[in-house]
């Protein structure tokens, strides 16, 4: 077996008595206290998540001529400097390679945040679309931490020199936190206010011990996935893979369509004909959880299965999103899973299924 | 009272006939956050290591296999409203109580110094 990776803050969560999980061919941590007292801090105060297994990429050059523009569904060219946009890149067959945010730091230079498990086949995807422009993979050097929650802007404030309220969502910008060059975004995969930053190694255990002091909470990736479902986001893997388009996963929105990309034949083509799978979101409306891989049953037939699956303490229900033969799919009628212990019903409901105000 | 456990992890407490059974810490552990316990029916019959009820925590499910053969005959109704009792005190949290068909079968359960071996070779 291949040795686990780890990230410049390993050290650090084995001195926080983090229990530790393979993922993606790293060793993360999957929770500190728990899972539950993690996900409150995070919806309440602020929580802190080492995301330094994701990729990032440079690519430096002309952003119209180089073929940049036609690797992934964003749109750089549209993208204002300091902006950053959620997207796709994609197989000819509109599968999803990956899912990705593009920053656009100048006219002439974008980063592209990816996937741990996606990083080699992400870089030579892209890398077969350019006719010119320097493409780097800075993934190793980079750690990447994660501040989010209704307290992350008063706590990273304390360490940041420029004042966080000019940052809308999606943008960004490059600065220095404790006195080394840093990119901080208005982003996240929570659903909270909260901000990503992207630092050297060198720097990012001072940074996570800081943000600590300040008061936020180490969460790892337990709380981290409880909390994408809640609001809905796609996890690269379950709801996404190679042979699923955005449309079929039910993210079609985010697809700029305004230019050229590869898989947008295939997009259209679906458009057009309908898509053979659709993604659905459900509730239990009870304390039974959903699990990645339950079957969906409808009128005594398969009709698909349960991408992601969780109890939700925000929304106190079981939730999950499914996939399913659209032919077989009727929205009005019963629908139930079948887990290892007995068969649920669950019940249609729209995303997010957290509601905030 | 001795209190044994199983090779699942899971422990009992025998006054007279009637075996208490509650989950290991360890056990709880390695759930987390509880979340849901579904919990046996009382007056089933269940045979040593049959899996009577099970719990779930935020990150999977999880099987309850009753110890020692017997007749369920009371069940902790209060971890239906608070799972999370578990989290706080598993060892001192029962889930439910069976009138034992063999006490030979609660022999051969592991003592806490065997079970303490048993779960650092895990």
């Amino acid at each position: 077996m291949q040795e686990l990776k780890r990230t410049a803050l390993f050290s650090k969560h084995q001195s926080l008595g983090a229990k530790n999980i393979g993922f993606c061919g790293w060793e993360m941590p999957v929770q500190y206290e728990g899972i539950l007292k993690e996900h409150e801090a995070c919806r309440n105060s602020a929580a802190l998540f080492d995301t330094s297994h994701m990729g990032e990429f440079f690519f430096e050059g002309n952003l119209l001529f180089s073929g940049i523009n036609e690797a992934t569904t964003i749109d750089v060219l549209k993208l204002p400097i300091g902006k950053c946009k959620y997207g796709f890149l994609l197989n000819e067959k509109g599968g999803v390679i990956d899912d990705l945010i593009i920053y656009k730091v100048s006219e002439e230079r974008l980063m592209f945040v990816v996937n741990a498990s996606r990083i080699e086949t992400d870089f030579k995807a892209i890398e077969k679309c350019l006719d010119n422009g320097v493409f780097t993979n800075a993934s190793e050097q980079t750690s990447k931490i994660d501040i989010q929650g209704p307290k992350s802007k008063e706590i990273l404030q304390k360490i940041a020199p420029f004042d966080l309220d000019e940052l809308s969502f999606f943008s960004f910008t490059e600065t220095t936190i404790m006195d080394t060059f840093a990119v901080v975004s208005r982003t996240g995969y929570t659903g909270e206010l909260g901000y990503e930053l992207y630092l050297d190694n060198e720097i990012a255990p001072k940074v996570w011990d800081k943000l600590i002091k300040l008061g936020a909470t180490p969460a790892g990736l337990g709380a981290r996935d409880v909390l994408r479902l809640e609001m809905g986001y796609s996890l690269y893997g379950q709801e996404l893979d190679e042979d699923t388009t955005p449309i079929e996963a039910g993210v079609g929105f985010f697809v700029q369509y305004d230019k050229h990309f590869v898989g947008k034949e295939a997009l259209l083509k679906q458009k057009e004909e309908g898509a053979k799978k659709k993604t659905i979101a459900f509730t239990t409306n009870s304390k039974r959880a959903p699990r990645h891989g339950n079957e969906i049953w409808q009128n005594d037939k398969k009709i698909g299965f349960v991408t992601s699956g969780t109890f939700s303490p925000s929304v106190k229900s079981g939730i999950g999103l499914g996939r399913v033969k659209s032919d077989l799919f009727d929205k009005d009628e019963p629908l139930e899973i079948k887990t290892g212990r007995g068969s649920i019903p669950i019940f249609l409901t729209k995303l997010p299924f957290l509601k905030k105000d | 009272m001795a209190k044994k456990y199983s090779n699942e992890h899971e422990w009992a407490v025998l006054e007279g006939d009637i075996a208490t059974v509650g989950l290991s810490s360890y056990a709880v552990e390695q759930l987390g956050d509880i979340t849901f316990v579904e919990l046996p029916e009382v007056g089933a019959i269940a045979s040593k290591d049959d899996s009577i009820a099970f719990i779930e925590s935020v990150k999977a499910a999880s099987d309850i296999y009753t110890p020692v053969g017997g007749e369920v005959v009371e069940i902790n109704e209060e971890l239906e409203d608070r799972p999370e009792l578990l989290n706080e005190d598993a060892e001192g949290t029962w889930v439910f109580k069976l009138k034992i068909s063999s006490a030979d079968e609660f022999e051969t359960l592991m003592d806490e110094s065997a079970y303490k071996a048993y779960i650092e070779s895990l």
